[in-house]
């Protein structure tokens, strides 16, 4: 983005805020959530239709790219997640495909979408476009223009991220209390690592805390990861021509973290939900 | 940037796209896939049996060709058997034939020996009668000298 009127800060400010509607708290980002449930459906849909369609025969291409992604999925699951749960091997699926796509995006060149947005946004919705930018030029007009700042990569949004962990973790009690009861939980967070009763606070501490730590960190390093990459290609992007080669290779390199964070993702979300499944 | 609600919107569609996977797509995706190993597995152990059965029929009829070949054998040696003894049957039956002709052959040479003999002797007889006669006719009367005449022939 060369245009010299949006400073560096306004165009980096631009591309990591979100299209919201509503106020404090209830407020809701539409890029992030909207291009999440859009991913989101893509990916059932497609794999319900692959799985209608699934012949037992010799399967089609398509089939076999699913296939391989299910096996890989199972085979995950099955190394790691030892007590038989019907539940979870669609859950990591879910996730992994889920996370996959929603990173994926991020190969999207950032100035796309806004400016495509912003373009439809300045011609058919005249009430998105603040007051002060009324006599700009028309470009200026579509990056000014509320729709511009939609974003399409959802994992770059601390709240999709800490959402999926939410998720994870309510999935986590979930787990504890249905292979522990209540009690056996409670018994695990109270006498753990300390086995004596005048311990029991401090192992409430202690255990507590890890559990909150789980979702938070595994929110916080997809978000993490996700949000610096986008950030260098922000700053790639303002380099001028030199962006190309910089572009092409730091995209290259994302190819990589995409896949394995989405990776990561599902596998501590694998583990976890097994040592909440296991007893000790 | 805050957290808002779009944590708990997010939260929301996670829930129900793992309900959809766990209804829709995990069950006839993986029910595919384990059909299919289980029809590739029938298959290895189909071929393997397959692969027995051949070997098997291969020994049986290498088996079968050997008994065969055994019973060839043995017919062609019988035939040769029978063969010979054939032979030597015909020939000695043809042996005791030609004895037989032979036999019958001698007999009757013997038996025109002796007739001509017996008519050689009559002749003779009548011969030497009618030598005599002519030699005695003037003296011997027929009548009285044919006893002697008689004895003679019996004689010769």
């Amino acid at each position: 983005m060369a245009d010299s009127n949006i400073s560096v800060q306004g165009y980096i400010n631009h591309h990591l805020s979100d299209l919201t509607i509503g106020e404090g708290f209830w407020a809701v980002n539409v890029g992030s959530l909207g291009w999440s449930i859009i991913l989101g459906t893509i990916f059932i849909i497609s794999f319900a239709w692959v799985g209608r369609r699934a012949t037992a025969g010799v399967p089609g291409k398509f089939q076999c790219f699913v296939e391989m992604i299910v096996e890989f999925v199972s085979k995950n699951v099955k190394e790691t997640f030892h007590v038989k749960d019907k539940l979870i091997a669609p859950i990591a699926l879910t996730i992994f495909m889920w996370i996959f796509l929603m990173n994926l995006m991020k190969l999207v060149p950032v100035d796309w979408f806004p400016v495509v947005a912003g373009f439809f946004g300045v011609m058919f919705y005249t009430p998105g476009l603040p007051e002060y930018a009324a006599d700009y030029s028309f470009l200026e007009q579509i990056m000014a223009h509320k729709w511009s700042y939609m974003k399409i990569a959802p994992t770059t949004d601390v709240n999709i991220t800490l959402g999926l962990a939410l998720g994870v973790f309510i999935l986590i009690l979930g787990y504890s209390i249905y292979y522990k009861g209540l009690g056996g939980f409670a018994k695990e967070l109270s006498f753990t690592p300390f086995n004596h009763w005048s311990l029991i606070p401090f192992n409430l501490v202690l255990e507590l805390v890890t559990l909150l730590a789980k979702p938070i960190s595994l929110g916080l390093r997809l978000f993490g990861n996700l949000y610096a990459g986008e950030v260098i290609f922000l700053l790639i992007a303002l380099v001028g021509l030199a962006q190309l080669p910089l572009h092409f290779v730091w995209a290259v390199f994302h190819i990589l973290v995409i896949v394995l964070q989405a990776f990561i993702f599902m596998m501590l979300t694998i583990v976890y939900l097994s040592m909440a499944a296991e007893k000790h | 940037m805050d957290i808002n609600a779009t944590l708990l919107g997010q939260s929301i569609a996670m829930a129900v796209f793992v309900w959809f996977t766990l209804k829709f797509v995990w069950p006839p995706i993986n029910a595919a896939i384990e059909e299919r190993q289980k029809k590739i597995a029938d298959g290895l152990a189909a071929t393997d049996r397959a692969e027995k059965d051949l070997h098997l029929a291969q020994d049986k009829a290498k088996e079968y060709l050997r008994e065969a070949k055994e019973q060839a054998s043995a017919i062609i040696e019988q035939a040769r058997k029978r063969e010979s003894k054939m032979i030597d049957e015909a020939v000695a039956k043809a042996s005791a034939e030609r004895e037989q002709i032979l036999e019958q052959a001698r007999a009757e040479v013997e038996a025109d020996r002796s007739r001509l003999r017996e008519e050689l002797r009559k002749q003779v007889a009548s011969l030497a009668v009618a030598g005599a006669e002519r030699i005695l006719q003037r003296e011997i009367d027929d009548a009285a000298h044919s006893d002697i005449l008689e004895k003679l022939v019996q004689e010769l």
